[in-house]
């Protein structure tokens, strides 16, 4: 019965998300037209470059770091604490970490690990601010992490000068932090056909994503950060202490935050220089709603993001506006939220039927 | 659930707006009409950075001096923008296509290209690479074209001390960045020159790693009309597109304004132009149209090709006489001055 229950959300997330792509895709198809575009040549030229090995390697890399944000999202979510703020402190993660990395010298392996427990340190630390402002004081915990975002943008700009954390680099306008020495970084993963990697710590995002579903599905704690999100009330009177629940649970959030940037510093910029990528933690919130808050989901989701963002860059080099792409992104958000909603009612509608009819059998 | 629809539609809105802010000012690039296939021999790529075309300013630059190429030359020309929050990877991969799609010579708009185009590069051992404002790499098939803009703004700056009324006058920088730096260097250097006891009020719109202050008018407006309440009477910009708005606020307070790397009189509105003092140019446009036409005629220089008052590539624009009126004479002494070396205006 739980099984058969079980399998039928799914098979609802599945439908869900297949209509709302199909939706989003006839939304994309209609613009083009309008806008004189031939629809069925766009799509095609977009996957045949999509499918080129550079890209999948780029579409791969990108996801990675969209898989942590969403991650990161989604234990806030799962507890209805909103963090706004990922961008803020993967940010700043990934910058005081890569001026650790540049500074320590270390024998590789214990390198690469204390990189990255710097990153998930301040990442945390950064989201457990706002935690503490939300059970101390009562702030909204969606104004103060996205306050953050901007104190976190000063506070970089502050260390990043060549006063403090940041080094020039020579003959440019750029500056970073001093580059990783080669016993921090973390070797590529080639891909037959390209000359780019994917980088090493790509793993890190997996590994992330198996934690996630272990410690919401198969720990204690997961059972109280979900019996919050459901209820705050029932989940008080069962004995869940909520504000350390909502500060464990930002302080968690913050540190998987913190590990977005890591597989681009290890495994490919080693320094953190103005051209860091920056709003992949908004990028985050939009996949983590796509993916339902679900580790699964949200590997398929940051898979589709990737690939859009990367097949993107061909439709420019055919005159046709990349921004077609951020249409479609939205159309596939939008619709996936409405559409779930309305399969849900319509599943439980059909379940409270099956329920009366049930009964009913029972009761004659 | 409630929440996560209410955000949904907050999210998606927010990336339809951005996606529509980033469609104004644009129109999709042709191929250069005219020329028979034979003189098509070259196809000029160009990538910018984030914010591209349409800044009225660095990448419009840019941009004015492909359409010359095209308009001139008779060449195919292509130019692509990066996206936000894109790697390394995605830069690669974007020269990549415009090198392996035959696009020859490529031009990279901006230091942040330097670590993609030093991967690229070696790649392609044929074709011609340059970068704007960044000389890290030194390569056989690369051209670093570089600009004192300290010079340019050391003018403007003498310009604004010798303007004002007020002995205020004000700096406003995109994002605070050592190439900016340099501006605020040369236009403080260049006030003092004329006015050792010149106030100058500098304020960046953002800091690193936000860029948004290259593109943020509406903090250009208001900055500007805060240093205008301060007292200031001349501001100069070097905020990218952030820029037309400070020239609203100089507009409606009926102050000074001055603008940065393209001639901004020339892109102002009629009510805006008699407010436009003069303009620090930088001339990306000429950079690039030389570098194409070096290429065409097989006179390609490799490394650093550095672009100053001396050889117009820097200068400063004369297009309000009115306004001018006879500071020229001054800033033309200024300049002459520079040229010969007895002036050297700092960088920081």
């Amino acid at each position: 019965m739980i099984s058969n229950l079980l399998a039928k959300s799914y098979a609802r997330t599945v439908v869900a998300a297949l209509v709302a792509l199909v939706f989003a895709i006839v939304v994309t198809s209609i613009v083009l037209s309008v806008s004189g575009f031939n629809p069925p040549s766009t799509f095609q030229a977009m996957f045949s470059f999509g499918k080129q090995p550079d890209s999948v390697v780029n579409t791969v890399n990108r996801a990675a770091a969209y898989y942590l944000s969403a991650l990161a999202v989604a234990i806030g979510f799962r507890m209805n604490l909103f963090n706004i703020g990922v961008d803020g402190q993967y940010r700043l993660a990934a910058m005081v970490a890569a001026a650790a990395g540049g500074a320590w010298a270390l024998p590789a392996g214990l390198h690469q690990l204390v990189i990255i427990l710097v990153a998930a340190v301040v990442g945390g630390a950064w989201a457990a601010l706002a935690a503490i402002l939300k059970v101390t004081r009562g702030v909204s915990e969606v104004i103060s992490t996205i306050m953050l975002n901007f104190i976190g943008t000063g506070v970089i700009a502050f260390l990043l000068s060549p006063d403090r954390l940041a080094v020039k680099v020579a003959g440019s306008n750029n500056i970073g932090t001093k580059p990783i020495a080669s016993s921090g970084r973390v070797p590529g993963i080639s891909y037959p056909g390209s000359d780019l990697k994917i980088y090493g710590l790509v793993l890190l995002a997996v590994l992330a994503g198996l934690g996630f579903w272990f410690m919401v599905n198969r720990t204690r704690f997961g059972f109280d950060l979900r019996a919050t999100g459901l209820s705050q009330s029932a989940a008080v009177a069962s004995g869940v202490d909520t504000k350390r629940m909502v500060i464990i649970a930002m302080a968690l959030s913050g540190a998987v935050a913190g590990l977005v940037g890591m597989p681009q510093l290890l495994g490919g910029s080693y320094s953190y220089s103005l051209d860091f990528p920056t709003g992949i933690g908004f990028t985050g919130i939009g996949i983590a709603l796509l993916g339902r808050n679900n580790p699964v989901g949200i590997a398929f989701a940051s898979l589709l993001w990737a690939f859009l963002d990367q097949s993107s860059q061909i439709l420019e080099f055919n005159d046709i506006p990349k921004e077609i792409v951020a249409i479609t992104q939205a159309a596939v958000l939008l619709s996936v939220v409405v559409v779930y909603e309305i399969v849900n009612r319509v599943g439980r509608r059909m379940d409270q039927r099956r329920v009366a009819a049930q009964l009913g059998e029972v009761a004659a | 659930m409630r929440r996560a629809v209410k955000m949904t539609a907050v999210v998606a809105s927010a990336v339809l707006a951005l996606s529509a802010a980033g469609c104004g000012g644009k129109k999709a690039s042709t191929g250069g009409g005219g020329g028979s296939e034979s003189q098509k021999s070259l196809k000029v790529g160009l990538a910018y950075d984030v914010g591209g075309r349409g800044d009225k300013s660095f990448n419009d630059a840019a941009y004015a001096g492909l359409q010359k190429v095209q308009s001139d030359l008779k060449l195919d020309v292509k130019d692509i923008e990066a996206k936000e929050g894109e790697s390394d990877n995605d830069k690669i991969q974007r020269l990549q296509l415009l090198a392996q799609s035959g696009y020859n010579p490529v031009i990279a708009v901006g230091f942040v290209y330097a670590t993609a185009l030093g991967k690229v590069a070696p790649k392609f051992p044929n074709t011609k690479f340059a970068i704007i404002d960044d000389n890290s790499i030194q390569q056989a098939n690369v051209a670093d074209l570089l600009f004192a803009e300290q010079e340019g703004s050391y003018l403007v700056g003498a310009a604004a001390a010798k303007k004002s009324k007020t002995g205020s006058i004000g700096f406003i920088g995109g994002v605070e960045t050592p190439l900016i730096k340099k501006f605020e260097a040369g236009y403080v250097a260049g006030a003092k020159k004329i006015n050792p006891n010149v106030k100058v009020q500098i304020k960046y719109i953002s800091q690193p790693p936000d860029f948004g202050g290259f593109k943020d008018p509406a903090k250009g407006k208001t900055i500007a009309q805060g240093m205008y309440d301060g007292g200031a009477d001349v501001i100069y910009a070097a905020a990218g597109l952030s820029g037309s708005g400070s020239l609203q606020a100089a507009t409606s307070t009926k102050k000074w304004f001055i603008g940065v790397d393209s001639d901004q009189y020339q892109s102002a509105s009629a009510d805006e132009k008699p407010y436009v003092l003069t303009s620090m140019l930088k001339r990306v446009d000429t950079a690039v149209f030389n570098f194409v036409k070096d290429v065409g005629d097989n006179k390609f220089q490799k490394g650093d090709q550095r672009f100053s008052l001396k050889n117009d590539g820097i200068d400063y624009s004369k297009s309000n006489p009115s306004a001018l009126g006879d500071l020229s004479a001054t800033l033309d002494d200024l300049k002459q001055q520079i040229v010969s070396g007895k002036i050297t205006p700092p960088e920081k």
